[in-house]
């Protein structure tokens, strides 16, 4: 869609909400009337400063994601980087009077900290973490999956600023019978009704005390950006994005399996393999930790036609917990592979990079295949991997296309 | 029986019960609407209490519901039966896009509408319900993808290398 047209029509899906359904009685009273934030400049890429070859999936709630080319820097840039909202982005924040507080069952008491407090108090730690979104890649599933169709682009590494949660909890005080630790964030349930939280999921305690999961409170050196989490993010690299909770004012530790919005019913996949289609019980889906191995092609850009018979290709390479272990491509659907070298990584959970020079035999057209093995021994699939009602996990290689004149 | 007014003065008269009657009909529909949408209009206010600044922009009556190429441009959504029971019913929380890059059959609309009536506050759609479903499954019928797809639409550009 053009970006104007797209424009306008968040502006006027904006306008339904405000007047509830009715059409017909709606458009006689918005008649020649916008919203002044939805003017003009205020398009998602200003408003968000995102490259504009990101794809908006959906301005209601906003999530757009980037295309694979988009994501070519080490550590990626803000312009490059997905947003992914389940409630809408929260007005009027003010980091001077910004608090956390740490409750639940299993904390030893209730503590309430102030972000400067949090920055004075604790050290200060920089991390690179792969963050992707358990629904990346959801677009390939067949039967498809409802929600958004994610294609490759709802991944990023970026490099986040700021204090050990275990640092946190232990000044707290945790009990022996803490099982998971749950978020809270300020962002408002897209039904405006304060009393339902758009999202408020966590991870287990062993991932909560990890060096790596921090409480962020600077991106790539600055503020982290409003629609990322300011003042303050929840970041837990390697495992679906939604644990790495936005805007964050409470921390709970709890005895049980936190239980907040889309623990249920959402970020689950199937305990045991299913066929495509299948129905599957609640009781029957588990929790999703760890991310799979995957990788990005993110130069050339898919679709170059070149006049050479060589082309240097570089990515990224991702293992959730672990590392990537091995990097291959094909350029013959698979037949051969061949190894190309992948760099450690900046710190445990950030992404590795590759590069390659392929040759090609003769002109035509090709496809690039990447494939990342990680330090299991665990490949990415040519094909997609097993089907899930949310079509969640999809770490199929990637693939770019290629013309040799 | 015969009239004491002239001719000229009764039509006016009657012209002004008509009017009366029809602003009688509208007060009634209008409280109706607003009964049946107190919930939303509650939220309405809301919201209109934080977007209060508003200012004039060039949607006019006609652009409102336009159809341009087969698309209704406000939302994006192919003209077809069924257009505006899906507009307003389903564009008003969520946006057109959660529509058109979902593509399943009537069985999961189905389920998914529950979901919503559920989970998202969505209110029940009577008749409606059948007039969406056939709309989404006729112009967004869901696709074969198999285990993985042709890349399709790729923008081929010279690249010097």
């Amino acid at each position: 869609m053009k970006r104007k047209e797209f424009i306008k029509k968040a502006a006027l899906s904006s306008f339904a909400v405000l007047l509830g359904t009715d059409i017909v009685f709606g458009s006689k009273i918005l008649k020649g009337y916008t919203p002044i934030a939805l003017q003009g400049p205020d398009d998602p890429f200003t408003l968000f400063k995102k490259d504009k070859g990101m794809v908006v999936l959906n301005d209601k709630p906003w999530n757009i994601e980037a295309q694979a080319h988009l994501l070519n820097d080490d550590i990626t840039p803000n312009a490059s980087m997905f947003i992914r909202n389940n409630g809408l982005v929260p007005e009027g924040i003010d980091a001077n009077t910004w608090t956390l507080t740490i409750d639940g069952e299993s904390a030893a008491i209730q503590k309430t900290y102030t972000l400067a407090e949090l920055k004075s108090k604790f050290k200060h730690y920089t991390y690179q973490l792969a963050i992707e979104c358990g629904g990346n890649g959801r677009n390939e599933f067949d039967p498809p999956a409802k929600g958004n169709q994610w294609t490759v682009g709802a991944v990023h590494c970026a490099s986040w600023t700021g204090v050990r949660l275990k640092d946190i909890l232990e000044d707290v005080g945790i009990k022996s019978n803490a099982v998971y630790i749950g978020f809270h964030g300020v962002d408002k349930h897209l039904s405006r009704d304060p009393k339902k939280e758009p999202i408020s999921r966590g991870c287990p305690m062993a991932k909560a005390m990890q060096d790596e999961t921090l409480l962020a409170f600077k991106m790539n050196g600055k503020d982290i950006p409003l629609v990322h989490g300011f003042p303050l993010r929840l970041v837990a690299g390697g495992w679906p994005a939604s644990v790495s909770g936005k805007w964050v004012n409470r921390i709970s530790v709890r005895n049980k399996v936190h239980d907040g919005t889309k623990m249920e019913g959402a970020y689950k996949v199937p305990c045991n393999p299913v066929a495509p289609g299948e129905k599957v019980k609640e009781e029957d889906m588990c929790i999703i930790e760890s991310m799979p191995v995957k990788s990005l092609i993110t130069s050339p850009k898919t679709g170059a036609i070149i006049s050479g018979k060589s082309l240097k290709i570089r990515g990224h390479a991702w293992a959730g917990e672990l590392e990537v272990a091995k990097m291959e491509y094909s350029i013959d659907f698979g037949s051969t592979w061949t190894s190309c070298p992948i760099g450690k990584p900046a710190n445990r959970l950030a992404w590795q990079h590759f590069s390659a020079t392929v040759q090609f035999p003769k002109s035509g057209y090709y496809e690039i295949w990447a494939r990342a093995t990680d330090s299991r021994g665990l490949a990415q699939p040519m094909l997609l991997p097993g089907w899930n009602p949310k079509g969640y996990l999809n770490n199929a290689c990637h693939r770019i296309a290629i013309k040799v004149k | 029986m015969e009239s004491n007014f002239p001719t000229s003065l009764r039509i006016v008269i009657i012209r002004a019960m008509l009017k009366l009657a029809g602003l009688l009909l509208l007060i009634l529909i209008a409280g109706g609407v607003y009964l049946i949408r107190d919930i939303h209009l509650k939220n309405a206010a809301y919201e209109a209490s934080i977007a209060k600044t508003v200012v004039e922009d060039t949607f006019n009556e006609e652009e409102w519901d336009k159809i341009e190429n087969g698309i209704h441009v406000r939302t994006g959504l192919i003209d077809a039966e069924g257009l505006m029971t899906v507009v307003s019913n389903c564009t008003s929380c969520h946006s057109a896009k959660l529509i058109t890059q979902n593509r399943m059959s009537a069985e999961r609309w189905n389920e998914t509408i529950k979901w919503m009536q559920k989970t998202q506050g969505l209110w029940e759609l009577g008749g409606n319900q059948e007039i969406i479903v056939n709309y989404l499954v006729t112009n967004y019928p869901s696709k074969k993808k198999g285990r993985r797809m042709i890349l399709e639409n790729i923008e081929w550009y010279e690249l010097e290398n």
